[in-house]
């Protein structure tokens, strides 16, 4: 297949793990903050080709879950409102909230519908004028573009029966967050692909200058990867901390401007809570006030009790890399994709996900 | 042969769909069973008694399968085409020779009778390509709503030769593992089938009769020890199966498992694995290693088997567990499907 199997060719795969093993002077904790790339590393079985001194660690890169308890407690409460339907990406529907989950409500009659985009929500609005519509607007810097296009729309259409659930986050922020901590030594970034595609490299410089950390922008392919680690290791090698772009097929410095006017159109920076890191200041997004009559959460009101995570679920460690899945005791004895207990099971992004499925 | 739709219109011009009445036990009962009877003709479906009788010598393999895909109709298929192949195939994969279907139709009230017809028509299409008969049958009909549109179970007799022994139970450490052709044909067919989709592909489902390749393969060796076609779940759910059950090792390699160019784009770009998706005219053979070779050879001279692979191994190591080699030289587990990857394939 053109633009795939030619990244994963096994003769340049291991012509690239031979130069990662020269490398062997020094240890390294690298970290991916996108859960494509934790899924690819675990897919293509790439851990097991690299030598023992390069560590790859796990981040908040999963959208569904860095996504606060609160949050989710909030869209299963939306969900009961029977004049509302949810449309959502499908990981959301099987996280458990505080009492219930959204596949629970399901089964008790919520009107609960799984969309691939925010477009397909568009065409259930239009097809049930009588319905109030709420998409649950989670994710990255990859997906706020096409939500703020479909909000666009629906204004040019006049269309009033639609509103998101605005649960969007931003990576960078995330990633200070982190080497803020000190929780944990991380040596280099695997930065995100899709999100670079609209940020672009630019908006990494400040962890590379403030912090001294390589970052080098990744495709998905396994040899994107491969060939980032590389890079990463060079840079420390040489004592270099700048941001590279390895996915320069799609990225650019500037990143996609269209998309990046679109995102300020429609939204404004706020703080927002992650789920294991907090409050994070200027991490999240939210609607503008002339857009803010689309806001699920002012319109409906829903009512929770206090939101409260498993005590024994990890996942808020495992989000930051201080803890693998397998140090949690929940994990595969009590904790499967079956009946998954926190968001990292559940999503296909997760890091428990791909412990479990590939580990 | 007199088409269903005619002979209902003779009692009542407008019935061109079904009613309730057709599901009632009385005439329009009867016409439609006659309709069915006459389109899969045989002695013992026509004798119209509450049993097919049926005389056998041997050992009998016997299964069922209810179809209940949406849409009734996609590329390379239909519902009832899938339900006579998809028992057909169940069939084979013990090792028999498929002889007898039994078909039975749970209709939706203002179901199109020319889309009956359609059905059936294809239904006997697909049973004389495979050369089974259908001797027994039932229809019911309910109230709108209370099914979508038409669900059909089929039910299969077949027989098995006394040498032969197939069973997820018998992999043995040595066996090689012949897979039929592409994976992942008819998932994408479907999904792509569905309105939902806003892409069109080429991808035909591989609906298709597979006793014909088992029996070639049974020509030429009878140890085999294991056939299984990898319908729901797919492939890597019935190695998980077999793995499990054979208390087995298993190892393939991603880069000998055919997958079509348009299977792969579709999958890349929905984040789908081919090894999850279903197939309807596929099967994975373990066989001794020294027998490899010319079951591969009788495979790829059937139309059904053309683009069949040896794709791994059964091992000592890792028992009951899957591990696949990655086109880039890395190792993984491959797990059972968990959840449900589409509602509705078959």
């Amino acid at each position: 297949m053109k633009f795939v199997d030619e990244f994963r060719d096994r003769g340049i795969a291991q012509r690239i793990v031979k130069k990662i093993k020269e490398f062997d002077s020094f240890k390294v904790n690298l970290m991916e903050v996108c859960g494509t790339h934790t899924m690819v590393i675990f897919k293509q079985g790439l851990k097991g080709m690299l030598p023992e001194n390069v560590n790859l660690l796990s981040g908040p890169g999963c959208p569904v879950c860095v996504t606060s308890q609160e949050d989710i407690d909030k869209v299963i409460a939306l969900a009961k409102n029977r004049d509302v339907i949810i449309t959502t990406f499908g990981d959301m529907v099987r996280v458990p909230g505080t009492d219930s989950s959204l596949e629970k409500e399901k089964g008790n009659g919520a009107d609960i519908r799984v969309v691939y985009s925010p477009n397909e929500s568009l065409r259930i609005v239009r097809e049930n004028p009588a319905k109030k519509v709420v998409f649950l607007a989670i994710g990255f810097e990859t997906t706020s573009p096409l939500i703020a296009a479909s909000l666009l729309d629906a204004r040019k259409e006049k269309i009033e029966n639609f509103y998101i659930f605005s649960s969007h986050k931003l990576i960078p922020p995330a990633m200070e967050a982190l080497l803020e901590s000190k929780e944990v030594k991380i040596d280099g970034f695997i930065c995100p692909g899709h999100v670079s595609v609209t940020i672009g490299s630019d908006a990494y410089r400040f962890i590379a200058h403030k912090y001294s950390i390589p970052c080098v922008i990744t495709g998905f392919e396994p040899l994107d990867v491969l060939h980032s680690i590389y890079m990463l290791l060079k840079q420390i090698k040489e004592k270099r901390a700048e941001v590279e772009i390895q996915y320069f097929r799609a990225v650019r410095p500037e990143g996609n401007r269209i998309a990046q006017e679109l995102i300020s159109e429609v939204f404004e920076v706020s703080d927002v809570r992650w789920r294991g890191l907090g409050i994070i200041p200027k991490s999240g997004l939210r609607l503008k006030g002339e857009f803010s009559d689309l806001d699920a959460e002012k319109e409906f009101r829903p009512k929770t009790r206090k939101s409260k995570e498993n005590p024994d679920c990890v996942c808020g460690e495992v989000l930051r890399g201080v803890k693998r899945p397998t140090q949690c005791k929940l994990y595969r004895r009590i904790c499967t994709p079956e009946e998954p207990y926190g968001p990292c099971m559940v999503s296909s992004e997760g890091t428990c996900a791909a412990y479990y499925k590939y580990g | 042969m007199q088409p269903i739709t005619n002979m209902v219109e003779k009692i009542e011009d407008s019935a061109k769909k079904i009613l309730l009445a057709h599901g009632s036990g009385g005439k329009l009962t009867h016409q439609l069973i006659r309709g069915f009877v006459k389109k899969f003709g045989n002695l013992p479906l026509a004798k119209l008694d509450d049993s097919a009788v049926l005389s056998f010598k041997g050992k009998l393999a016997f299964t069922t399968d209810s179809y209940v895909v949406d849409p009734i109709y996609f590329p390379g298929g239909d519902i009832g085409k899938l339900a006579v192949n998809g028992t057909v195939n169940d069939l084979a994969m013990v090792g028999a020779r498929p002889l007898y279907l039994s078909v039975s139709a749970i209709i939706e009230e203002g179901f199109s009778l020319v889309e009956l017809e359609r059905i059936v028509d294809s239904m006997e299409r697909a049973a004389r390509a495979a050369g089974v008969e259908i001797v027994a049958g039932d229809t019911k009909v309910v109230e709108k709503g209370g099914v979508d549109k038409i669900f059909i179970n089929t039910s299969g007799i077949g027989l098995i030769d006394s040498e032969v022994d197939i069973s997820s139970k018998n992999a043995q450490v040595g066996d090689g593992i012949i897979l039929s052709g592409t994976i992942g044909d008819h998932g994408i067919a479907i999904l792509s089938a569905r309105e939902k989709f806003d892409f069109q592909t080429k991808v035909k489902s591989d609906s298709q009769p597979l006793n014909g390749v088992v029996s070639e393969i049974l020509e030429v060796s009878k140890k085999v020890h294991t056939l299984r076609d990898p319908t729901r779940g797919g492939l890597a759910t019935a190695l998980n199966e077999i793995a499990e059950q054979s208390r087995v090792g298993i190892e393939i390699e991603q880069d000998k498992i055919p997958v079509k160019e348009e299977v792969k784009g579709v999958c890349e770009m929905l984040g789908f694995d081919p090894l999850y998706i279903a197939n309807e005219g596929k099967l994975v053979a373990f066989v001794p290693g020294r027998d490899c070779a010319k079951i591969l050879n009788v495979m790829r001279k059937n139309r059904y088997g053309r683009d069949a692979q040896i794709i791994g191994t059964v091992v000592n190591r890792h028992r009951s567990r899957v591990v696949v080699k990655t086109s880039v030289g890395g190792e993984r587990i491959v797990d059972m499907l968990t959840g449900e990857q589409l509602p509705r394939i078959c």
